[in-house]
């Protein structure tokens, strides 16, 4: 990016036009949508990638000698590269194609650390991690004999780093740690984590669900072994996300699930596995889903990774502000180092209420544990609130969450 | 779409006040429930004496429509037969969620037919069905904690 491009900052009104859901009215209002953290909204460009994927390229992919096929192929291949590049990945070949995160994770547990785990080995994760950063750890644990041990937070929501430090030990065989808490938008450092595993042998999968779409990753930087995300939240289609890896690890696992597309030969007696990254992708994949995510990169890199993150940063500061003013609303997670996510509670009204009436204004909300129960626990609250944004927000889709919360209060408190 | 008709003063007002607030020690049912989905979660405590619901209270922490809606059967149950209980429960379900026939009889909800505004609100149907749930799981004496999912 230029200089001059830098100094231009971002016009969030500019871009709201590129999303035409954000035209939708929601009863009667317009939209002010604050559930990026669920999910972001797609822009016309993601949309379209879809359609002309359908429109003029559908086949399957790496299968036919016709053009229809090859053009597949190419779109898949295509946004395979576009996401080695748009995450710094050495080469193509460490980008594994997932339905998202959560299978990214899984396919990880299963094929790399399960092999790994004797009975007292121990996995360390963080107190503030997803369900889909938990669980799979504890579906290895159980079938392998592990245990899972999990990091302890403060009450900012801050991982304890030393703490973290003291839990590796001898027995510690994986680690998984989240890059972007989604319940309390915590930034973790996790090129020190990094560094810490490596000094003592272990490799480290990261959970960037909530990173990517919001700031500059380079994998290669972190050092990272393995690095999750989903299409979704970064302004593409559900149902296509990623594993990046490092190639060495791609090519000593064995493969994870089994069919077409994984090998290179198969007969009765035994197949013979394909390359990476294919040998993790059995069966017919998600093409429009890779091309709808292969627009969504060019569209992210048009606007530019620095300037979303400058302006959400910016507006996260100011909404921060704004929500604070409201009478009776605490702010959970107030880490000094955060990115796109506001977890409340408000005095006298229970969140999944707060939902519900500031859905009325045209608010999007999401209330509940956020497939964070442990940080629920830990803060000792049986959900919150949650306001989360993207770059197409504005400081009026703030003031209309701050409006409809006094409203809440008016009708509930 | 109203809001007014989701939270309708009775159900604001017993949020804010719970009606049988309270542990019973020397209840002969306790069910437990839980919605997952908001970190609902109740416990029902029924005192039984023969075929009737001599005591009914509850504890616990929730929503709006999930408080009120145990504060309300717990009023509406107290001196109720176990039959009775029973027949409101299997026309409280299709109530709340807009299933209950126009022309089917409504008298017998009383202050439960305030509950009727979540059929307009999917999401919250569960929120207004909890307490049953427990309800039907202390009246059938089910060990289980009952969950809405
Ligand atoms: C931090 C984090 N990790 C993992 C996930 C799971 O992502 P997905 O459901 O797309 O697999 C999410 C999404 O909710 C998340 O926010």
């Amino acid at each position: 990016m230029s200089v001059a491009e830098k100094l231009i900052a971002l016009d969030p009104l500019a871009l709201r036009a590129d999303f035409p859901i954000l035209a939708e009215r929601i009863h009667s209002k317009p939209l002010a949508y604050l559930d990026n953290a669920a999910t972001a909204q797609k822009p016309q460009a993601v949309i379209d990638a879809v359609t002309e994927y359908y429109t003029h390229m559908n086949a399957n992919v790496h299968r036919g000698v016709h053009q229809l096929s090859e053009r597949a192929t190419a779109a898949y291949e295509g946004a395979r590269e576009k996401l080695a590049r748009f995450v710094n990945a050495a080469s193509p070949r460490e980008v594994v194609f997932t339905r998202g995160t959560t299978e990214a994770i899984n396919l990880v547990a299963q094929s790399f650390v399960r092999p790994k785990l004797k009975p007292g080995d121990e996995v360390l994760v963080s107190t503030m991690e997803h369900h889909s950063n938990i669980v799979p750890w504890q579906l290895v644990c159980e079938q392998t004999g592990a245990k899972l041990v999990a990091a302890p937070i403060n009450e900012r929501g801050e991982l304890l780093l030393d703490e973290f430090e003291k839990l590796i030990n001898e027995r510690t065989r994986f680690i998984g740690i989240v890059h972007v808490s989604n319940a309390l938008g915590t930034v973790n450092p996790v090129r020190k984590i990094i560094d810490m595993a490596h000094a003592r042998g272990i490799a480290v999968l990261v959970d960037g669900a909530q990173a990517v779409p919001h700031a500059r990753v380079d994998v290669q930087v972190l050092d990272a072994d393995f690095y999750a995300l989903s299409g979704h939240k970064m302004y593409a289609p559900t149902g296509i996300g990623a594993l990046i890896a490092k190639a060495e690890h791609l090519e000593a696992m064995p493969p994870w699930q089994g069919g077409g597309e994984m090998i290179r030969m198969v007969r009765f007696d035994r197949s013979i596995w394909n390359d990476i990254p294919h040998k993790f992708e059995a069966g017919t994949p998600n093409i429009a889903g890779a091309a709808g995510l292969g627009a969504a990169i060019d569209y992210l890199e048009a606007v530019g990774m620095d300037r979303i993150a400058a302006y959400e940063a910016e507006l996260l500061d100011w909404a921060t502000r704004r929500l604070e003013q409201v009478a009776g609303l605490r702010i959970v997670g107030t880490a000094r180092d955060k990115a796109g996510v506001i977890s409340f509670m408000l005095d006298g009204v229970h969140p999944h209420d707060i939902g519900t009436i500031v859905d009325t204004h045209g608010v999007a909300i999401r209330t509940g544990h956020h497939c964070a129960m442990p940080v629920m626990e830990f803060f000792n609250v049986p959900a919150t609130a949650r306001a989360s944004i993207a770059f197409y927000n504005t400081r009026e889709d703030i003031e209309r969450l701050a409006a409809a919360l006094e409203d809440c209060r008016r009708m509930l408190a | 779409m109203d809001l007014k008709d989701l939270y309708q003063d009775l159900i604001v007002d017993h949020n804010r006040r719970p009606r049988n607030f309270r542990r019973m020690p020397d209840a002969n049912r306790v069910a437990e429930g839980f919605n997952p989905l908001c970190g609902d979660k109740l416990t029902l405590y029924l005192k039984l004496d023969g075929g009737t619901i001599s005591d009914v209270s509850f504890e616990g922490s929730g929503c709006a429509i999930s408080v009120a809606s145990a504060s309300l059967l717990t009023e509406r149950l107290k001196g109720a037969t176990v039959e009775e209980a029973e027949a409101l429960f299997a026309d409280m379900i299709p109530l709340l969620t807009g299933k209950l026939p126009e022309n089917a009889p409504r008298e017998h909800f009383r202050k439960l037919a305030a509950l009727e505004g979540v059929k307009e609100y999917p999401s919250r149907v569960k929120c207004a069905s909890l307490s049953w749930h427990t309800l039907e799981a202390a009246l059938k004496n089910a060990g289980q904690p009952v969950t809405t999912e």
